[in-house]
């Protein structure tokens, strides 16, 4: 092969395939090895259309015929963003596209524009004037009260800490684009976990064993106040390995410089786990032994596992045998999380506390589908296993975090205030152009605090972290609002964009007891979102909303009486309408949330922008969305009440303040 | 399968024999288990086929190879829209003003993928941080479908490009899946 004169058959090393399967082409040299002033993708776009031979000319068409269905990716109840679904044998005129449509439902070659924006709903003439996006709406996407860069993309939260008076954040920062990559440590430090000020890079890519990436990690703070950082490199020969580092100056409280350990990496891939599946080291906690702890996710085969390993100087360390868990089918375990909660609620708890009152969660970041599960558990510390209280909702199988969109969360012991905060990163759901566009990408999430639901005991409650408070502005109350069936009632607000709602729903008693039994199998993902109706739902609010309702963000409950008049709650939140671009998520997601006897249907829901967060039941279920109008922005976004069930009335409550802006910005005179 | 089979061996016959040769002998390709077996992951297994036979690395290469080849013929077809793109735009009297927004909103959108969505997808294969490899590859397919759609029914000059690139990324996406759950 290759020495063949062969005119028409492309050999081994021509330029359309040979750049993107080795490693050591110019291409890839001039973009991916992040140096100090390298340049970026002009060059990629240069050599990509300058020395591209058309070979697939010689291929002709293809025949495309069927019915596509794409595999659709898992999760208990509902899915996040995936690959689009195509239908298969439409003419090329029009394409289609519908993000509508949920996991199994194959889609039918012929259909109207009209139907293509999803939600069946006709919106003018099925196209938008409007976009594509000018940069009034780009600019309003950005968030008054959410940490962010100024610019550019970031993803995971890293190693938060509390120290000498800041809480610190660090962060998956690209400095160069706004798209994954050149990664390196972004930081930040605030009072309040509210009002963050923006510091210098923490750590670059300056060593061969980060080189390709410095990635996630975990602080511990030791009993003498001193902080080791593990995190994971991507080295030159993009092997996942674990770095220690630790700050310059331990009397620095911002906690500015870092210094890697020089004897890096302290932890390669032990044998039996794959060099790519290696990554995000956690939080150490002690053993009973005196020696510190720390997990490690990875897998063997499709089982997701979390390694264990044990260090007293957090530079040597000891492969524990088996692993603290692992689940059959999860795939990679990115992000693992290990920490304890009290029984009796209340405070949390610092990650190495153990013993009678403390359950012990494990979560992960499941790499196959992009969500965040947890599990609550037994640990079992001298044999260094931890074993699910309930097998059937395992890591990776049972409960998420979030059932929007939210990855890669990560807690830490607050011990000022005694309590257990959990970050997470929120990605953009929209595309990348518009990311280009307006120079960023990514949210972090409003840190929340996060205990054991002592009234289930079975699942977690988070809540936005008590400072988020100091940002409520004015408010105004609406008492005992009536929305009959089918009504939508305006909620009249100064301004609509940065909210914090607090409500309370209540349904029709006498309509609850007439309502028939129903056996519907409900999910929000596979109806047809707030146009869904049935006897006693979905009602809720119409966040983000146009006054002609072109663009709604309904976020709600829907409930189901089921045999022997139990009701069945589910809370979900619908994009199908939210906005009339056609290049942003417009899926509907959510999940199961328990309601117990006596308890009313309550939401809190933080809106700032382009996020919207949605907990309900005190923090039972929580739904992050990002959402991008392109009318329904600045002083034209609009709150309504809506009741869309067919039998019963609903009584709401709420109470709405206007948020102030957290002015994030640079640390003064640095 | 047995169309499947009939299309390979029509697309070999358009190389000489002895390029043939020269790679693989027509029983080995059929028998090569592990393109057959990836591109039938995908919603599109003809021209998964397609687009992976035409590079014969392909035939000698793991799954994470054949992710990158797909990402290779994304960055291909995406370039020769926004080569298109310039070639339109610049003969300035023929398209309406609508078309002319079309298709500068259209070349952002396919810059994004060459500048953008291909090199993260690439970045992330290669060093096994996954999922940005998925998202790189469905965006391409998200640009692709929203840049036909910028334009009215009928008025699009680049509809065989865009459904091109998107269902050679969908393509890709599915392999990324394939690797992700390996």
């Amino acid at each position: 092969m290759g020495d063949h004169n062969q005119p028409f058959l492309p050999v081994s090393g021509d330029p359309e395939c040979a750049p993107v399967l080795g490693d050591d082409v110019v291409v890839d040299g001039a973009l991916h090895r992040p140096q100090p002033g390298s340049t970026k993708s002009k060059l990629l776009l240069a050599v990509f259309s300058g020395i591209f031979v058309v070979c697939l000319i010689l291929a002709g068409g293809y025949d495309k015929s069927g019915v596509v269905k794409v595999a659709q990716l898992g999760g208990v109840d509902e899915l996040g963003v995936g690959p689009i679904e195509m239908p298969a044998g439409s003419t090329i005129v029009r394409p289609a596209v519908s993000r509508g449509k949920s996991a199994g439902v194959s889609e039918k070659a012929n259909f109207s524009p009209e139907q293509l924006l999803g939600g069946g709903e006709v919106i003018g003439d099925g196209l938008t004037e409007d976009f594509p996006w000018n940069n009034s709406m780009l600019s309003w996407q950005r968030t008054a009260f959410h940490f962010q860069p100024e610019k550019n993309w970031m993803n995971d939260p890293n190693g938060p800490l509390f120290y000498k008076g800041w809480y610190h954040f660090f962060y998956q920062y690209n400095p160069n684009a706004a798209v994954w990559g050149d990664i390196v440590w972004g930081h930040a430090v605030s009072r309040d976990m509210i009002h963050w000020l923006h510091l210098p890079l923490a750590m670059v890519a300056d060593q061969w064993y980060d080189v390709q990436g410095v990635w996630t990690g975990s602080a511990t703070i030791l009993p003498d106040g001193k902080v080791m950082m593990l995190y994971t490199g991507s080295t030159n020969e993009s092997v996942q390995v674990q770095n220690l580092a630790y700050p310059a100056n331990h009397d620095d409280p911002l906690l500015l410089d870092w210094v890697k350990h020089p004897g890096n990496p302290v932890l390669v891939p032990p044998p039996g786990i794959h060099h790519k599946d290696f990554r995000d080291p956690t939080t150490a906690w002690k053993t009973s032994e005196g020696k510190w702890r720390i997990t490690i996710g990875s897998k063997v085969n499709k089982t997701g596992i979390a390694l264990i390993y044990d260090t007293e100087d957090f530079i040597n360390f000891e492969l524990k045998e088996g692993f603290l868990h692992g689940v059959p089918g999860t795939g990679m375990w990115e992000c693992v999380d290990f920490y304890p909660v009290a029984v009796a609620g209340g405070n949390g708890l610092d990650t190495s506390v153990n013993g009678a009152g403390v359950r012990h969660v494990v979560k992960a970041s499941l790499d196959d589908d992009r969500h965040d599960y947890y599990a609550i558990g037994t640990y079992d510390e001298e044999a260094g296993k931890w074993y699910p209280d309930n097998p059937a909702i395992d890591v990776g199988i049972g409960i998420r975090y979030d059932y929007g969109i939210f990855y890669a969360s990560k807690t830490f012991f607050d011990q000022s205030k005694q309590r257990r905060v959990l970050w997470g990163w929120i990605g953009e759901w929209d595309s990348e152009a518009a990311d280009v566009r307006k120079g960023w990408a990514s949210l972090q999430g409003m840190p929340r605090t996060v205990v054991l639901d002592t009234k289930t005991g079975s699942n977690l409650l988070q809540w936005p972290v008590v400072e988020s408070e100091s940002l409520r502005l004015r408010s105004k109350e609406f008492k005992n609002v009536v929305a009959k069936p089918g009504a939508v009632v305006p909620i009249k607000l100064e301004a609509a964009t940065q909210l914090d709602i607090v409500a309370e729903f209540e349904l029709d008693k006498e309509a609850v007891e007439r309502a028939v039994e129903s056996d519907e199998e409900f999910k929000c993902s596979s109806s047809k979102g707030a146009a869904h109706r049935g006897a006693l739902g979905p009602f809720g609010l119409l966040v983000l909303s146009e006054e002609t309702l072109s663009e709604q963000t309904p976020v709600y409950f829907y409930v189901v009486k089921g045999k022997n008049a139990t009701l069945r709650t589910y809370f979900c939140a619908d994009q199908s309408r939210s906005s009339l671009a056609n290049d942003v998520n417009k899926q509907i997601y959510g999940s199961y949330v328990p309601v117990l006897t006596g308890e009313k249907f309550a939401v809190r829901m933080l809106v700032d922008h382009s996020i919207i967060e949605s907990f309900a039941q005190g923090g039972r279920s929580v739904i992050t969305s990002r959402v991008y109008p392109t009318k329904a922005i600045y002083g034209a976004a609009r709150l309504f009440l809506f009741n869309n069930g067919t039998e019963a009335g609903v009584t709401a409550s709420l109470k709405v303040w206007q948020m102030n802006s957290a002015f994030i910005r640079p640390f003064p005179n640095l | 399968m047995i169309r499947s089979t009939i299309f390979l061996l029509l697309l070999l016959t358009l190389y000489p024999i002895s390029c043939i040769e020269a790679t693989a002998s027509i029983p080995n390709i059929l028998g090569n288990n592990l393109i057959d077996q990836t591109c039938k992951k995908t919603p599109y297994y003809d021209l998964c086929i397609q687009t992976l036979v035409s590079c014969p690395e392909s035939f000698h290469t793991d799954l994470e190879g054949l992710a990158k080849i797909t990402v290779g013929a994304i960055a291909h077809k995406a370039s020769a829209a926004l080569r298109r793109i310039e070639t339109i735009l610049a003969k300035k009297e023929h398209s309406k003003p609508a078309v002319r927004e079309a298709l500068n909103a259209c070349a952002s959108r396919y810059r994004a993928v060459v500048e953008q969505d291909v090199p993260e997808t690439l970045m992330s294969l290669r060093t096994g941080n996954y999922k940005f490899a998925s998202r790189g590859t469905n965006d391409a397919a998200t640009e692709a479908m929203s840049c036909e759609e910028d334009f009215a029914a009928g008025e699009s000059p680049l509809s065989d490009l865009n459904v091109a690139v998107h269902d050679v990324s969908v393509v890709a996406a599915a392999i990324v899946q394939a690797v992700i759950e390996s």
